[in-house]
């Protein structure tokens, strides 16, 4: 299964004003493994998902993704193709419970294919299919919390529940930005096996972290960004071996105080 | 003896009927039947009872334009409300809608039972079409062009002198009687309002509220918002040009006054009154509003300044709307609390 490139970015560059968020960044991501973005504050990690996203237009570059051409695509024909990705910042749809939510991404045309006009095929209505997803992601299906107000949940399952939005698309590639960020510790420690278990479901994952920890629990190869630029690529503990790494992480090559454990 | 100064606070807590009354349990007893049951009833049965409660033909034709406003404001209260897209386009749809049916009726004689519905389906198209452009707006930016068009059209009509020019196309067949002119709109207006209140709920409406809470977000879900705010917009001003074909069958006139900044204000002000969000109260803002302004004709020109009073007292004591109010009392009872 793995082997083949689902994803190709060649040359992507992006200019906002006189800044240059990107430079002619390419890489190439493995259909069913798990890729790993990182990179300093700045360094350009989520315009390059907004980039590939169709979320911000690119001012040169090609993105290919299962060998058919998605550049400068609208967001949500990419997202129809089985390339969905998930907000830094959560972008729930605060006036609805957490199980309608999932309704919207059920009610796209690539949802739809699969689960009929009533959205879940033989399961029942797509009310019935966004609890079982959000049963999968973490929301217990016995208590309130699916059918809550997304405006009243806490952080950590607005980030499952952006996750679940993915995953109610069917998804081939998930861009997940920032999973991780703003939770607790306990909480992280309960979403790793759900993406060591997304990446067995044959979901590729591409993952933009801060919390390298548990982010080289899961990914196979890392990129390093900085300012806009690709430092370099690799598995995890050759990556934070190099120099240069260090010091775009820590502004100057004295020690990386970074115990790896893997 | 320092209990009055004491820091307490209201307390609000849903009736236990209200939470009883949401799932299947519903309709375990009549009490919970009749609690759900009562409230639309009354509003059904009154709206239906009015010709019979105002029978001179003065209040029959108020009941008639009140409808024509309700109509606006529904659609108003679903764009703003449910799909985020502020309009101030009433106008522009009664425009259309009208001068569609009349030129329907005079040019090629069809009667009332057709022109109505083509102008319905045929206006409301071509509004979306005239609004698509504007669509990736948001905000006052919406509702600057959706206010533009109809002084647009106003102007074009009046300069070129076209579709009748400043008379207007004069001799519009009217309906048989005030009974079928009056329960018309009044159906209408019950189907309208019980229509969007299941399709806000219904998946595509949850597609529409999704576009209002986040737009980006349904785009990353695969779906196009263009497409779901254009058909928003198809419902709203499928409802004001059916309005405005109503208009012209009742006054047997199109002229330019169709474009009146009326038809664009008055919803606003009902939906204000009645209550943003809960679809029902800009219905009731508008049975409030119209006859209100009807009664203070009695003052003469001094009637802009009374109907002025009255809308800044609702905005200032009751900014809420008065259904929000309503829902609250009904749903929930208060209690203080120290702190």
């Amino acid at each position: 299964m793995s082997g083949e490139n689902i994803l190709q970015v060649t040359d992507v560059s992006k200019t906002f004003g006189g800044v240059q968020a990107l430079l002619k960044v390419s890489f190439s991501v493995q259909q069913g493994e798990v890729f790993g973005i990182i990179g300093p504050n700045g360094s350009g990690k989520t315009t390059l998902i907004n980039c590939i996203t169709g979320f911000i237009k690119m001012n040169s570059g090609k993105v290919l993704y299962k060998d058919k051409d998605i550049s400068n695509m609208a967001p949500n024909q990419i997202a129809n193709l089985g390339l969905t990705r998930t907000f830094q910042i959560m972008r729930p749809y605060y006036s609805l419970p957490a199980y309608k939510n999932l309704i919207v991404p059920l009610f796209s045309p690539r949802a739809r294919k699969k689960g009929g006009w009533r959205g879940g095929g033989k399961l029942g209505d797509r009310g019935t299919v966004s609890i079982d997803i959000l049963e999968e992601i973490g929301f217990e299906r016995d208590s309130f919390v699916p059918y809550k107000l997304a405006s009243s949940l806490p952080t950590g399952y607005l980030k499952r529940l952006e996750l679940a939005r993915c995953l109610a698309l069917g998804p081939d590639l998930i861009l997940c930005d920032e999973v991780f960020s703003g939770l607790s510790m306990s909480e992280i420690a309960s979403m790793v096996p759900l993406i060591e278990k997304l990446q067995m479901d044959g979901i590729t994952l591409v993952m933009i972290e801060h919390r390298l920890r548990e982010l080289f629990r899961v990914a196979s190869r890392v990129m390093v960004l900085n300012f806009g630029e690709k430092l370099t690529e690799g598995i995890p503990e050759v990556v934070m071996a190099d120099e240069r790494v260090k010091e775009a992480y820590l502004g100057s090559e004295k020690l990386l105080d970074y115990t790896f454990e893997a | 003896m320092n209990l009055v100064t004491q820091e307490r606070r209201k307390e609000r807590l849903d009736r236990g009927i209200k939470v009883r009354t949401e799932g299947i349990y519903a309709v375990s007893s009549w009490q919970e039947v009749s609690y759900l049951v009562l409230p639309r009833l009354i509003l059904i049965v009154g709206l239906l009872l009015l010709p019979f409660l105002m029978p001179s033909l003065y209040w029959n034709r108020v009941i008639s334009i009140v409808g024509i406003y309700a109509l606006l404001a529904l659609g108003f209260d679903f764009l703003a409300h449910y799909v985020g897209l502020v309009s101030l386009g009433g106008s522009l749809f009664i425009g259309v809608g009208g001068y569609i049916a009349a030129i329907l009726n005079k040019s090629f004689g069809l009667s009332p039972l057709f022109t109505i519905p083509i102008a319905t389906l045929s206006g409301a198209i071509i509004c979306t079409l005239l609004l698509l452009p504007a669509l990736p707006l948001r905000g006052v930016y919406f509702a600057i062009v959706t206010l533009m068009y109809p002084l647009v059209l106003f102007r074009i009509i009046e300069a070129l002198n076209i579709l009748g020019g400043t008379d207007g196309i004069l001799g519009v067949a009217s309906f048989p009687n005030t009974w079928v002119e009056q329960y018309l709109i009044l159906s209408i207006i019950i189907l309208a309002l019980f229509g969007l209140r299941r399709l806000v709920n219904e998946d595509i409406g949850l597609v529409f509220r999704g576009v209002k809470d986040n737009d980006q977000a349904v785009r990353a879900s695969g779906l196009s918002i263009t497409l779901y705010k254009a058909i928003a917009v198809f419902i709203t001003s499928a409802l004001g040009c059916l309005g405005g074909a109503y208009f012209v069958h009742i006054y047997m006139v199109a002229g330019i006054s169709l474009f009146a900044l009326d038809y664009s204000v008055i919803p606003i002000a009902a939906t204000v009154i009645g209550g943003g969000g809960t679809l029902v109260g800009p219905l009731l803002g508008c049975f409030i509003l119209v006859p209100i302004s009807e009664l203070l004709r009695a003052f003469g020109t001094l009637r802009i300044v009374f109907y002025s009073v009255i809308l800044l007292a609702f905005i200032m004591f009751r900014s809420e709307g008065i259904m929000v109010y309503a829902q609250r009392k009904y749903h929930q009872f208060e209690r203080w609390v120290k702190v």
